[in-house]
């Protein structure tokens, strides 16, 4: 279990002040002077050697994408993106940050813009979060109020930060997508390469991050990579928030060691499955996209992305959806098929045409009106979608319904079987009339 | 620079910088399905047809999307491996395909894009033999795009080609996408219809049958269609066109590729004007006897005419030619004019100020089309060359769009697609720029390739020839001229096909002669007694009819010329004959046969011919080859078809030191009905409703026949 001393998230209940007095009473923007001192290239060298790897979802390590921008500022300016348009169902982390400890993320703006030679930064926040978005402002207002950041300073490191509201679309959590809506255009996923790296917001470098991958940099900084490194397990440091919902006893966002055992996560901080543990059916471990993971692998399942890897599920963002056995697993999987359908923004073939066929397909499935060769073909579409598309949407819209498939099979052989039994006795009952 | 490459097991050279696509299709000869995307058009990926299989990478990789140059070698450095015919490939392109089809109707019957449908096609080559789709499939209400467009959107793939050809090469942001996932629909966000004069590329551009042509809806099937390969003479451009006829009619009009005059675009004139060709057309001589216009035979007609030719003294005869006139027939005349020794001939029938005497380069647009692509600063005087000259206008578009292009317009100004400065309206500002009073004298200096073009609103003024030396000198001063290797920026933008080769040929007023407006004085004065008008319809028809000349009209619709004909000689269309064009550049075509002109009426040369014969000064020729050869004997650049023979640079010298005395008045706009600029699209019905689009606003359109709102979509599976 994490100690108290090696929490990051000091304020993640709004117990205490979110105001820049009470951030700075906990540590915030504290010798955030001396952190830039040691240099651009240095920070990103720290959070490479942290290990810290992207919390919006996909892992990506923090420091080796930070080195990927240009190291000398051309004729176009570069820019820092953070993503706040956290739409994951099942997550609930970075609005956390946002309304109760805001300033971490601010100081964590000028870190990183200062580490990859941006002056200007943009958060891009999610369309329905509205308190968030004023709380965010009234710190930022704040922050230039006292000279923290904005033009000279007392950083001595030129900086604007600015705050986007989207509206609402899930794919403008995508961060080239993301980029297209900041620009004021149809959100819609760009073409890879060129990466933003190369060519990202306004056609300048450009980084994307997490507003959890940055809110934890200054921390970091100040203590030091070895610690952050020395919390977690190899390959899977540091703390994270996870956000635990659905069939538990106490539902919670909870800042954790990387790789803590599930059952150790639910039960201690949530009050464990709802019935008892025996009760559990499966969980989806990181967000709605990730595969569920049955119960049956859940007893000794450590919370890292390489060992969720191993389940053929992932970390995501480490939001748990818990799911006890009252749970109709289909029906639950078509809901989330029903919201990729949704969110797909129609531009890519697979993704457009294929997230519906999938929500029909196993709308009906989840009330049997199906054929059993059905199930071999949804999963011939789920495999048509997965890796077909421009960005991560279809593997993200595949998956769920992989999940099922996989192990839950069964479950949709007999629900068509209930069903054409029940079609036949009617049919012999008409018959015998 | 060259990429090493392995496609499907060889090795190979490529190009730097071309993409996966590229490479596959033009340095292996594979065949790469798409839907998306176009070579003339930004790239969307979207369609996922194109994957390929990159060895080592963990995803298929769309090949329209990804250069040459970003594959990694492998890990001993071998070169990076390309599949095009794996498994994997094959199953992604099947799974595409199969998505693509699942909302796409089952109405290929009933659809006009039928047999020429790339979806149709690839289903075959990629697709599945069976439908797994069990659910209902989508319908999606129809848009609005105007008279021209007609839409069937439950069609629609979602390419976005239609799109990004209105943005990006029409400049018109009419067209996007609303909505997300399967909901997303192209449309014109207000329904308002497209205001685009080359908006009827994006029939051709629709990879599927959503976007079709309206008036050419349930015409024909194109396996039906003679296919011949022509030029059109709506403008000066002389845009390659594929006319398409079923038996005496032309169906249909479609762009062919010539990088060097329209690409593959074709304006909406060009390509809908086919149904003028089948209304009003002149069938049959006619003759006028006590004051009407009655039918009469070849024999007949000619008599009348050669009567009367030798019946007048030779100095009161006189010849105009039309916008439409080949340089065969204007050849013709020329002979026949100087058989009679009669002095008045004249080409020029907008009244243009141009005087071939000075060398080809002084009317010529001596940058070239093409070259417009090469050009860094661009002055327009007097011009609208989104109207006068379409495609042209999107070649201007295009280079602005490649990157950092001044354009000053001196004259009226107007919506051109592209942003300009506007450095005034009337010639004493180009007067300034020449003596280097102006700011953008020295932008254009600067320039390593800058460009004047003049169009008709300066040219055809009474100081239009001092507005062109005023020009020259600029032209001369910048550098436009001689500085650059190979350049020469002078540009001279012509609104008729016929005009450059009349001028080549010298049909212009020798010792003694008089212009177009001088004839239509002389007519006026009775100081002429007869007018030969080939083709001339914009004229001033009305004086011209008040006046006791005796007026003969050879042409091929009755249209304002032959309303005041005494004779009319019914000739053959640019459909209808093999003929020879030069368009504003200076470059050669020929026109071929498509369909046979109409009733008896003939073609033009074998006409003329015949009236020589008729007048006894027999022309020196029986068959159009032997016309040729005495054509390409007196301007033998004609014969290089398609060839721009390069002009000097003399003309634009001696033209420089010309007087420049210019008045003050402002250059005119744009005057003239853009859609009923000559005879045939006057006789159009489709040019019509444009013509009222425009005038009128999008309702008049609307108000068309045939066409509706909402369609209902009727096809649900």
């Amino acid at each position: 279990m994490l100690a108290d001393k090696d929490r990051i998230f000091r304020n993640l209940y709004g117990l205490h002040d979110w105001r820049l007095a009470g951030a700075r009473a906990r540590g915030a923007w504290d010798g955030t002077r001396a952190l830039l001192e040691m240099g651009h290239d240095a920070i990103v060298e720290e959070i490479k050697n942290s290990g810290l790897r992207g919390r919006g979802g996909a892992g990506f390590p923090t420091g080796l994408k930070w080195s990927f921008m240009p190291k000398e500022v051309g004729e176009r300016p570069h820019y820092l993106v953070i993503n706040a348009d956290e739409s994951e169902p099942g997550t609930c982390k970075d609005r956390e940050i946002m309304r109760h400890d805001p300033h971490i993320l601010i100081e964590g703006a000028l870190v990183a813009a200062f580490a990859m030679r941006a002056h200007t930064a943009y958060i891009y926040i999610r369309g329905e979060f509205i308190r968030e978005r004023e709380r965010l402002e009234a710190a930022i207002a704040e922050a230039y109020e006292a000279r923290l950041i904005g033009k000279n300073n007392i950083h001595g490191w030129d900086f604007d930060l600015h705050v986007h509201h989207g509206a609402g679309a899930y794919i403008c959590g995508e961060e080239t997508a993301l980029l297209e809506s900041l620009e004021g255009k149809k959100g819609q996923p760009r073409l890879k390469p060129p990466f933003p790296a190369n060519c990202g917001l306004y056609g300048a470098p450009t980084t994307v991050n997490n507003v959890e991958s940055i809110a934890v940099a200054p921390e970091i900084l100040r203590r030091g990579a070895a610690w952050f490194a020395s919390l977690g397990r190899p390959n899977n440091t540091g703390t994270k928030l996870f956000c635990i919902s659905g069939h538990v006893e106490r539902p919670c966002t909870v800042e954790e060691e990387m790789g803590i055992p599930l059952r150790e996560l639910l039960e201690r901080h949530a009050g464990g499955v709802r019935g008892g543990w025996d009760n559990l059916l499966a969980v989806i471990p990181g967000g709605s996209s990730v595969p569920l993971v049955p119960a049956a692998q859940c007893q000794d399942l450590t919370m890292d992305f390489d060992a969720l890897a191993k389940v053929k599920s992932g970390l995501g963002t480490a939001a748990v959806i818990v799911m006890d056995k009252s749970t109709d697993i289909v029906k639950a999987i078509a809901r989330l098929s029903y919201f990729y359908k949704h969110e797909s923004c129609g531009q890519c073939t697979p993704c457009r045409e294929g997230t519906g066929w999938m929500w029909r397909v196993l709308t009906r499935m989840a009330e049997g009106r199906a054929e059993r060769e059905e199930i071999d073909m949804l999963w011939d579409v789920t495999r048509q979608v997965e890796g077909h598309t421009i960005c991560a949407l279809g593997d993200a819209a595949a998956w769920p319904v992989q999940g099922l498939l996989r192990h839950f099979r069964s479950e949709i052989e007999a629900r068509i079987a209930a069903r054409q039994a029940e079609r036949g006795a009617r049919a012999s009952a008409e018959a015998a009339e | 620079m060259a990429v090493k490459l392995i496609i499907d097991g060889q090795e190979y050279e490529v190009a730097d910088g071309i993409t996966l696509m590229e490479a596959c299709e033009e340095a292996a000869g594979k065949e790469i399905p798409r839907f998306c995307y176009h070579e003339r058009l930004s790239i969307a990926g979207n369609c996922r047809m194109c994957l390929v299989e990159v060895v080592g990478a963990p995803k298929p990789i769309a090949s329209c999307a990804q250069t040459v140059n970003e594959l990694r070698k492998g890990p001993k450095g071998e070169p990076p491996e390309i599949r095009t015919d794996s498994d994997l490939v094959r199953k992604a392109r099947r799974g595409v395909m199969e998505f693509l089809l699942i909302n796409h109707p089952l109405d290929c019957p009933i659809c006009d894009q039928g047999g020429e449908c790339d979806l149709q096609d690839q289903a075959m080559a990629y697709g599945f033999d069976e439908n797994r789709f069990e659910e209902n499939k989508r319908a999606v209400e129809n848009k609005y795009l105007g008279p021209l467009v007609k839409t069937i959107m439950t069609r629609c793939i979602h390419c976005t080609r239609c799109v990004r050809f209105m943005t990006e090469v029409a400049g018109v942001e009419e067209l996007g996408a609303i909505g997300r996932g399967e909901d997303m629909e192209i449309t014109t966000y207000l329904d308002s219809g497209l205001h685009s004069e080359l908006q009827g590329n994006i029939i051709d551009l629709c990879p599927v049958g959503a976007l079709t042509s309206r008036p050419y809806a349930f015409q024909a099937r194109p396996w039906e269609l003679a296919k011949t390969e022509t030029i059109d003479v709506m403008d000066a451009v002389g845009s390659n066109i594929r006319v398409d006829s079923r038996g005496p009619r032309v169906m249909r009009i479609l762009p062919r590729n010539n990088d060097a005059v329209n690409e593959e675009w074709i304006s909406d004139k060009t390509r809908f004007v086919w149904d003028g060709l089948a209304h009003g057309r002149l069938d049959r001589p006619w003759v006028r006897r006590e004051g009407v216009l009655q039918p009469a035979s070849w024999e007949e007609a000619l008599k009348v005419v050669a009567d009367r030719l030798q019946s007048v003294a030779t100095t009161r005869i006189g010849a105009i030619v039309g916008d439409l006139a080949a340089a065969e027939e204007m050849f013709a005349l020329k002979g026949l004019m100087a058989g009679l020794r009669a002095p008045h001939i004249d080409c020029r029938q907008d009244g243009s100020r141009l005087d071939p005497k000075l060398g080809r380069e002084t009317y010529l647009f001596n940058a070239t089309i093409e070259g417009i692509e090469r050009a860094d600063a661009i002055l327009l005087v007097g011009t609208n060359p989104r109207l006068e000259a379409t495609v042209l206008n999107a070649r201007i578009r295009k280079r602005w769009r490649m990157g950092a292009l001044p354009i000053g317009l001196i004259g009226a100004p107007a919506d051109l697609t592209y942003p300009y400065a506007h450095l005034g309206t009337g010639p004493a500002t180009l007067r300034e720029l020449a003596q280097g009073r102006h700011d953008f004298t020295e932008t254009l200096a600067k320039a390593e390739r800058p460009m004047v073009i003049v169009g008709e609103a300066a040219l055809t003024r009474d100081d239009g020839g001092s507005i062109l030396a005023l020009a020259a000198k600029l032209a001369m001063q910048t550098g436009m001229v001689g500085a650059a290797e190979g350049w020469n920026g002078f540009c001279v933008l012509h609104g008729a096909a016929s005009r450059v080769a009349g001028l080549d040929l010298g049909l212009t007023p020798g010792d003694g002669g008089l212009d177009v407006a001088g004839m239509i004085e002389a007519a006026r004065t009775g100081e002429l007694d007869v007018l030969y008008l080939l083709g001339a319809d914009e004229i001033d028809t009305g004086t011209l009819g008040r006046a006791t000349t005796f007026v003969i009209y050879q042409g091929t619709h009755g249209d304002r010329g032959a309303e005041i004909a005494d004779v009319i000689l019914p000739g053959a269309a640019y459909t209808e004959k093999s003929a020879t064009w030069v368009n504003t550049e200076g470059r050669p075509q020929m026109s071929e046969r498509a369909v046979f002109p109409p009733g008896e009426a003939k073609e033009d040369w074998a006409i003329l011919r015949a009236l020589s014969e008729a007048v006894g000064r027999t022309l020196p020729f029986d068959t159009l080859s032997e016309l040729r050869a005495l054509l390409y004997k007196e301007a033998p650049h004609l014969a290089a078809l398609d060839v721009v023979e390069p002009a000097g640079t003399s003309g634009i010298e001696t033209l420089a030191r010309i007087g420049t005395d210019v008045s003050d008045t402002p250059l005119s706009a744009y005057a003239a009905d853009y859609y009923k600029t000559n005879a045939i699209a006057r006789a159009s019905r489709v040019m019509d409703d444009l013509s009222r689009a425009r005038l009128g606003g999008a309702a008049g359109a609307a108000g068309g026949e045939g066409i509706q709102r909402g369609e209902a979509t009727g096809t649900d599976g």
